[in-house]
């Protein structure tokens, strides 16, 4: 066993899987720096640094994929995809159902979400519900360092496209350049298990799909994933304070979702909480009852999102996004409304 | 030209930004910070003729452009420090700023500025007739597809902008002509506009040029392009690890050297020769950071005031108002 912090285990599950495959490439803006250890590893042709022309080396990063590559295409910040969503939305998620099942797309989007340092709407949005939405995209979102290098190593070996989003609060590295974190000023709500951890010796793969109950409990259950699962651990602790224990589910993806997991705590609980940094709206919070009400469970529902524009403002914005005090009043309202 | 309004207001701008940086620094603005130091002679070479009417579309640094169009620089202030009463409520911060009745927007997408200013322009046509719209964007937006497609549309519909490529040769890490095919003025050109190409650091070569393109462009004939080069005096945000790496290597280089060695000498991945060329992209960009410090830097501020020392009564008279109205800003801010 070793430790390893969030970003450098991804990095290190990455390396793992390009030592033995060299097809792995990573491209985007300025990976030459951030993957700095990768480049004088594997070298200037396999991290190709790229222009600020996401809609072309994402797209290219598709047909790459097609024809014998693995990239890995990095796009900064998640709310820059919406230059590139071309490429997703109407390639990378199509190509296999258009041709019949006949070519595949094994292609790796790697982005930061997240917010929780000051940065804006522009910069600081989840997506990862709206990205989700689209068949044919997998959504990976690890809340741990051992999870972040699991799902990278089982993300490469995936024949379809995923996206892997890295929250940002969860990288010191992301928070150094994003958040200005080099300040001895500056503090953040960073929830530290999730930012270092132990890891296997060697990565082996943590299937997409599969969620992770990282707490049981009777009374209520609480879907969350990123940043969000630290916070449902926190608040879990208050309420089992006042008698109420809360079973925590780490989703780890969205897409495939792991209904079942949810499925079985809910109709043990009752009673169900999604705390969702994304946005409220058309989501993943909606999908998940909706599943789970096709199935035929009948349970309380609540959830904690996002529901506008993140404000700039810090104050405003720990306001705007799921935050313990917000998870607490929720699932103290909601397991009142069961009893 | 009056070489007084633009050093009066290049100066405004670069100690509002110097204020900017010091309560960054202090934790008190949070996030990223992009100044405009070291671009303030291309700002004001171009803002500073801009009439009512007149739009402006502003990237991620924004903040000298909006105090030179006569923002109030209290509420500017607020609005960095997130605060409820400033420009935009503190919902913004210093990406995102907006202002309608300036007709100014901000974004923080690179490439966007491209889009907006066209847009804007197309309003101007129809609704406020010798009025234009300005672009303003970084070399690293010229690989934008966007920023192209404005281009074709701005001519192609013979709309009143003025694209304003500011080259500081930077985008974040990576040296621009390293991803850049051909030249930037030449790719310009061949959309059939005029271009110009001139030195940013020198305010008044950036007033000549732009006054051709925004005569050009009242007169209903349409957009120009200019590349004005400058550098950036603090990289490309607060706390830049890349020069914080230059400029205190003692503390910065064992985090990153420890782990590159470690990497460099792993079994498993490359040749020898192709680690080493890696080794040596990574070594280019200390050095040409520290190259740059060293020879490139060219202050547009101390450039202006030379040419204006010898009316040192005139200058000392300027400064005293602009330092005045800065520590206006501040004791109204600190004082609530
Ligand atoms: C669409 C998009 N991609 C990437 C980024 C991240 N980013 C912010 S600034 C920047 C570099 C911009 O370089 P340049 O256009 O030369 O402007 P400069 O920052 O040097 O002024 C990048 C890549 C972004 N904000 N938007």
């Amino acid at each position: 066993m070793r430790k390893m912090k969030f970003s450098e285990a991804i990095d290190d599950a990455i390396a793992q899987a390009m030592a033995a495959d060299s097809r792995i490439i990573i491209l985007g803006e300025d990976v030459q720096a951030l993957r700095r250890n990768l480049l004088v590893r594997f070298g200037k042709k396999r991290v190709l640094n790229t222009p600020i022309s996401e809609a072309a080396f994402t797209g290219a990063g598709i047909t790459a994929a097609m024809t014998g590559l693995r990239p890995v295409v990095e796009i900064m910040l998640v709310d820059f995809i919406g230059t590139a969503m071309d490429a997703i939305l109407n390639h990378a998620a199509k190509v296999e159902a258009f041709s019949g099942g006949r070519w595949k797309v094994p292609l790796v989007i790697r982005a930061t979400c997240g917010g929780g340092y000051g940065d804006g709407g522009q910069h600081e949005q989840s997506l990862w519900g709206w990205l989700a939405h689209i068949p044919g995209i997998s959504v990976v979102v690890p809340s741990t360092p051992a999870d972040a290098g699991g799902l990278m190593f089982s993300a490469l070996e995936h024949p379809h496209p995923v996206f892997f989003l890295e929250h940002k609060l969860l990288s010191d590295m992301w928070l150094d350049y994003l958040g200005g974190a080099s300040r001895k000023s500056v503090d953040f709500d960073v929830p530290f298990e999730g930012t270092y951890g132990q890891v296997p010796s060697k990565w082996t793969k943590i299937p997409l799909g599969q969620a992770a109950v990282r707490k049981t409990g009777t009374n209520l259950t609480i879907v969350s994933l990123g940043v969000g699962v630290h916070r449902s651990l926190e608040c879990s602790k208050i309420l089992q304070d006042n008698n109420i224990s809360a079973e925590i589910i780490d989703l780890r993806t969205v897409s495939p979702l792991d209904i079942r997991t949810i499925h079985e705590s809910v109709s043990k609980t009752g009673c169900l909480l999604v705390v969702d940094e994304d946005y409220q709206g058309f989501g993943l919070s909606g999908e998940v009852a909706a599943t789970l009400l096709e199935r035929g469970l009948s349970f309380e529902y609540a959830r904690v999102c996002t529901s506008g524009t993140i404000p700039f403002s810090r104050k405003l914005e720990d306001e705007a996004l799921p935050n313990v005090k917000r998870i607490l009043d929720a699932s103290l309202k909601l397991v009142n409304k069961k009893v | 030209m009056d070489l007084w309004v633009l050093y009066k207001q290049m100066l405004r701008s670069r100690l509002f930004e110097e204020a900017v940086s010091v309560l960054w620094n202090e934790g008190l603005i949070s996030g990223e910070m992009h100044l405009g130091t070291g671009e303030e002679g291309i700002i004001a070479g171009i803002v500073t003729q801009l009439q009512e009417g007149d739009s402006l579309a502003l990237d991620h640094r924004g903040t000298s452009a909006l105090l030179m169009r006569g923002i109030d620089p209290i509420l500017l202030m607020k609005e960095l420090l997130g605060l409820p009463d400033g420009l935009c409520s503190g919902r913004s911060g210093h990406m995102h700023l907006f202002s309608p009745e300036l007709l100014a927007a901000s974004s923080g997408i690179v490439g966007s500025t491209g889009p907006a200013a066209t847009g804007f322009a197309l309003a101007a046509r129809y609704l406020r007739t010798g009025k234009l719209s300005i672009s303003f964007f970084g070399e690293g937006a010229m690989n934008q597809g966007m920023m192209m497609e404005s281009f074709n549309l701005a001519v192609t519909w013979n709309l009143p902008v003025i694209f304003v490529c500011k080259d500081d040769k930077w985008s974040i890490t990576t040296h621009s002509r390293n991803i850049t095919a051909g030249n930037l003025t030449d790719r310009a050109a061949v959309f059939g506009m005029p271009t110009y190409e001139v030195d940013g650091s020198d305010v008044r070569e950036v007033w000549i040029s732009a006054r051709k393109c925004l005569n050009r462009a009242r007169a209903g004939l349409g957009p120009s392009f200019i590349l004005a080069t400058c550098s950036h005096l603090e990289g490309h945000f607060l706390g830049d690890p890349l020069l914080r790496t230059v400029r205190k290597p003692l503390s910065e280089l064992p985090g990153i050297t420890i782990p590159l060695m470690k990497s460099l000498l792993q079994s498993g991945g490359a040749s020898a020769l192709s680690r080493l060329e890696g080794l040596t992209i990574i070594l280019n960009q200390v050095g040409k950071t520290i190259r740059d410090r060293k020879r490139e830097i060219r202050d547009p501020v101390k450039i202006v005031r030379k040419l204006l020392v010898t009316e040192k009564m005139q200058l000392e008279k300027l400064e005293a108002q602009v330092f005045e109205e800065l520590a206006g800003v501040i004791s109204s801010i600190t004082s609530e």
